[in-house]
């Protein structure tokens, strides 16, 4: 059995006091010790992007990422973008126009799709495509995706 | 039909409607129930040791460190799973010929592809699992690894399997007409050309998961699956662990991606739900990349031969092809790994006129992974290789791609009929696919442009694809060959009390969308507000018995239960609501969840008369016998397949310095029948061309010579991106199959079935005036600069 050793970090607004093992990952840690399973593992390796969550205030790939070195920082998973309204409009684009099938890449998607909008991205279709391109999705052909994106940026969205 | 408007046109349709899913939203919160979501009381974890060598015997198998390891519950060896699982052997009966050995779910004395199981450990978690599976102490003695199919064929080649005396699995041939004659006839040109299609895999994003739990009071099995056809894994675990197949339960949520990967036996699911019965306790087991691209199933590897003889006018006089294909080491069960194989030669030239036609497939034992049937089984090969040779034939004339298709495509007025490989064929609509199609693209002023842009150097091509997809299968397909694979599918429909609708299908939902289809046809046919429906799918103890979701049937055969269903339901009560209002059925209708008269006045709500049922039948006629559910199921009957078409085109830019190709645009014109909901089918088509797209430029499984998948990792194993996809430009034309009411044909394998060829295609315009040519996928940079002869 692997080292263990406690973290007190805040997740989606919550104090959270655990004690991990140090070689858990991130997202490994939020899903199966907070419940969060929002959060999904596509590779493990960092290459999909469907793990892709908030970090103090940076979107990270919670599968690169230990469970101890997020000691005392804030993470926001899909479930608190959700609860707090931040992805509403995203959220609504991604439902109007089926911007997601099976939704396994949908909160990674999601986690990108956001920190575009929010850094102010432009509606500009192969920019959001070129922003998007560490988030793999087997399903949608990614059209949907870049139409709900843009949708929200022109303000296209009522949510 | 109750009341004087169609189904289709009454005021609640949703049929043909963009309707958004309500199972999007959900996800979209971060709400999904993916299999590795549950986590269950004394669950444990499985962690497998994969072979490292793609042949080999294994001559002493050490556990006795890893039984002690921190955290270990239990390890498995094959042999100990010998007493407790009955082998399997995928073959089917309909395949005559075709040969596979018994297969244990982990191996027993001999290993023959990297990356199947050879041990399993059961621990309080997955990393202490894998902790143990490393001090699991194996000795090989190798032997020597069969990768090359056509070498496997050889007389003097070693044997997979002792039992059989070569490596040859199944063999078939079809000869119509008089080829030989026709590549004689005088004035004919003849095409031939070799075409190599590389193995690719699923790469679904969930990997493949497995939650086993049984009860052993009960003597129940209750399995969290990933996958597509719950029916078809209860037989499956029922027979191969020995438990009444009543007892096994299949739960399927929400399924993250499958086309076709997550519909197979693989053997360590079923060791999974092994060591659940034995240890009693839930075992739950997650693919990780790695064993996703070694165990997963692998799709195409075909290398074809083939030539087409066209006439001065541009008319196919014959068309002949040999194909070898490499399927690992034993016929995947219970679907086989024949059936792609089969359907090239079913499917290579449908959609022509074609009289002299003569095929030879051989499918063929190796040492890789195993192969067997993917998103659009067979039908990227067989598009590519007769489109393939249709424009390298209409070059070779002269004449435009466009003109050579329209002289050969079958007439869209000459169905009922068959194609040259004896498939019944109706309701197809190339001609009209095929005008559409240059409308929409513009054809005539991107031709201009080509010839301009060729004068300043820059190397662009426009390919097409005329295709036939196979959809709503029949039992011909899998039942008639004696696998337990259901071709009807049923539906339930019940009223609640609360004048909302319950509804249960047999056909599976991995996020195309089934759910919100099948709650559209609910509400449309019987009358109420679709936010008013709650649906069931994936689970064998709450739906009706079906086959699941796969060959493109989910809308098409699992949809038209559904409508029947709800047809039913209407006429039971409005029977009921007939002798509460004294009035007669066919003066009655319902809509918007109200009892009403045919002129739509509303006379009493649902929920009062589901109440008065329910609560309060005192207050009906002695003799009235209300039923407020239907079933209904269905099977298509008068085919073996409902084949659909499309038309398809790209525009793709080759750049001659670094062998890349960047695809520009991509168009699709799909006839699937009756469009149920545009917004879920034009995304479905769009996924499936961006499939098409990775196949043909991007994804192959790579192997060294003795066997080693050298590329299994998502950072070496290239998928298609959003930055490097086109945008895909969707249209349909609308000839809804006559064998049903709703007349939806399948959408959802076409484009991972036509857009293959339409990018060769381009890419072969684009080389054209340079006279080099490729007919390899995928169409890497280096093979394209080889095609070249630049390297
Ligand atoms: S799971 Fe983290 S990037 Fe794929
Ligand atoms: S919706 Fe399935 S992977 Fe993106």
């Amino acid at each position: 059995m692997s080292k263990m050793q406690s973290v007190s970090l805040t997740v989606n607004g919550e104090a959270v006091t655990a004690t991990v093992s140090v070689r858990k990952h991130l997202v490994d840690f939020l899903r199966e010790d907070l419940g969060l399973t929002g959060s999904h593992v596509g590779c493990e390796h960092g290459v999909c992007g469907a793990c892709t969550l908030e970090v103090n205030g940076a979107m990270v790939r919670g599968c690169l990422m230990l469970a101890v070195q997020a000691d005392g920082a804030t993470v926001t998973t899909v479930e608190g973008l959700a609860d707090s309204g931040r992805s509403d409009a995203i959220r609504a684009a991604f439902a109007e126009r089926n911007a997601l099938q099976c939704g396994y890449c949908t909160p990674g998607m999601l986690a990108s799709a956001l920190e575009y909008v929010e850094a102010g991205g432009t509606a500009d279709r192969d920019a959001i495509r070129a922003h998007l391109s560490g988030n793999y999705c087997r399903c949608t052909g990614y059209q949907s995706i870049v139409e709900a994106i843009s949708d929200v940026i022109s303000g296209e969205v009522d949510a | 039909m109750t009341g004087p408007l169609t189904i289709f046109d009454k005021p609640n349709s949703y049929i043909g409607k963009t309707v958004p899913r309500p199972d999007a939203r959900r996800l979209a919160e971060g709400r999904g129930r993916f299999v590795d979501d549950k986590q269950l009381p004394r669950m444990v974890h499985a962690a497998f040791l994969r072979s490292p060598y793609a042949h080999a015997k294994i001559t002493k198998l050490d556990a006795s460190d890893a039984a002690t390891s921190a955290g270990v519950v239990a390890v498995f060896t094959g042999a100990d799973l010998v007493p407790h699982v009955e082998p399997y052997v995928g073959v089917l009966t309909h395949l005559a010929g075709l040969r596979s050995p018994p297969q244990h779910p982990i191996a027993v004395d001999r290993v023959r592809w990297q990356g199947e199981p050879v041990a399993m450990v059961v621990a309080t978690s997955r990393a202490a699992a894998e902790d143990a599976a490393e001090k699991i102490i194996v000795d090989y003695e190798e032997l020597p690894a069969l990768t090359d199919p056509e070498a496997a064929l050889a007389p003097d080649a070693p044997r997979l399997h002792a039992e059989f005396d070569s490596n040859l699995a199944w063999e078939r041939t079809v000869d119509v007409g008089d080829v030989d004659a026709a590549f004689q006839l005088d004035g004919v040109t003849t095409v031939e050309r070799e075409f190599r299609f590389g193995r690719h895999t699923g790469v679904t994003l969930e990997a493949r998961t497995a939650l086993a739990e049984y009860d052993p009071a009960e003597d129940r099995l209750t399995f969290h699956y990933s996958g597509q056809a719950p029916h078809m894994m209860q037989f499956i675990f029922a027979k191969h662990l020995g438990l009444p197949e009543e007892n096994v339960r299949i739960v399927a949520e929400d399924v993250g991606g499958s086309f076709g990967i997550k519909i197979h036996t693989y053997g360590d699911e079923v060791a999974t739900a092994a060591a659940a019965k034995l240890l009693k306790r839930p075992v739950k087991f997650v693919a990780d990349r790695n064993e996703s691209f070694v165990s997963d199933i692998h799709a195409r590897d075909h290398i074809i031969r083939a030539r087409m003889a066209v006439t001065g006018e541009g008319m196919i006089a014959a068309l002949e092809f040999d194909d070898i294909t490499g399927i690992g080491p034993y016929s995947m069960y219970p679907r086989t790994s024949a059936i792609e194989a089969n359907q090239v030669l079913n499917l290579t030239g449908a959609p022509y006129e074609i009289e002299n036609y003569r095929a030879r497939a051989r499918v063929v034992f190796q040492n890789k992974n195993m192969m067997c049937q993917y998103r659009a089984v067979g039908h990227p090969i067989a598009m590519a290789v007769c489109d393939g040779l249709l424009e390298d034939a209409a070059a070779a004339i002269g004449m435009d791609p466009v003109e050579m298709r329209r002289r050969n495509l079958m007439g869209d007025d000459s169905y009922p009929r068959a194609s040259a490989a004896g498939m019944k064929l109706d309701d197809l609509s190339h001609h009209k696919a095929i005008v559409k199609l240059t409308e929409l693209m513009g054809y005539d002023a991107l031709r201009d442009d080509q010839a301009k842009l060729r004068d300043a150097g820059v190397y662009r091509g426009i390919g097409f694809c005329s295709m036939v997809e196979v959809t709503n299968p029949s039992p011909m397909f899998y039942g008639v060959g004696g696998a337990p694979i259901a071709s009807q599918d049923g539906a339930t429909v019940r009223l609640d009390a609360g004048g909302g609708l319950q509804i249960a299908s047999s056909v599976t939902e991995q996020g195309q969308g089934t759910n919100t289809i099948l709650a559209q046809i609910a509400a449309g046919v019987f009358g109420v507000d679709i936010d008013r429906v709650r649906v069931k799918t994936g689970d064998t103890e709450a739906t009706p018995y079906g086959g699941g979701t796969w060959a493109s049937r989910g809308a098409g055969i699992g949809g038209e239960a559904m409508l029947q269903a709800a047809v039913a339901l209407k006429d039971q009560v409005l029977e009921v609501a007939a002798a509460i209002l004294q009035s007669s059925p066919d003066k009655l209708d319902i809509r918007d969840g109200h009892v009403t008269d045919l002129d739509g006045a509303e006379r009493m709500s649902l929920m009062d008369l589901a109440r008065t049922v329910y609560y309060r039948g005192n207050e009906l006629p002695p003799d009235l016998k209300p039923e407020l559910i239907a079933t209904r199921h269905y099977r298509v009957t008068e085919f073996p397949f409902v084949f659909t078409n499309g038309a398809m085109a790209a525009h793709v830019e080759v750049d001659t310095e670094t062998g890349i190709v960047r695809v520009l645009d991509f168009w699709a014109v799909e006839d699937c029948g009756r469009v149920l909901n545009p917004l879920l089918v034009d995304e479905q088509i769009r996924g499936g061309v961006v499939q098409g797209i990775g196949g043909a430029l991007f994804e192959e499984c790579l192997y060294s010579e003795d066997g080693q998948m050298l590329n299994a990792s998502m950072a070496d194993y290239l998928v298609p991106m959003a930055a490097e996809m086109p945008d895909i430009h969707v249209a349909h034309i609308e000839t809804p199959t006559k064998t049903s009411v709703l007349g939806a044909k399948g959408a959802g394998e076409a484009g991972t079935g036509g857009a293959p060829a339409a990018v060769m295609n381009a890419v072969n315009d684009a080389l054209r005036p340079l006279g080099a040519s490729i007919w390899q996928m995928p169409m890497t940079p280096e093979r394209v600069l080889k095609a070249l002869g630049v390297v």
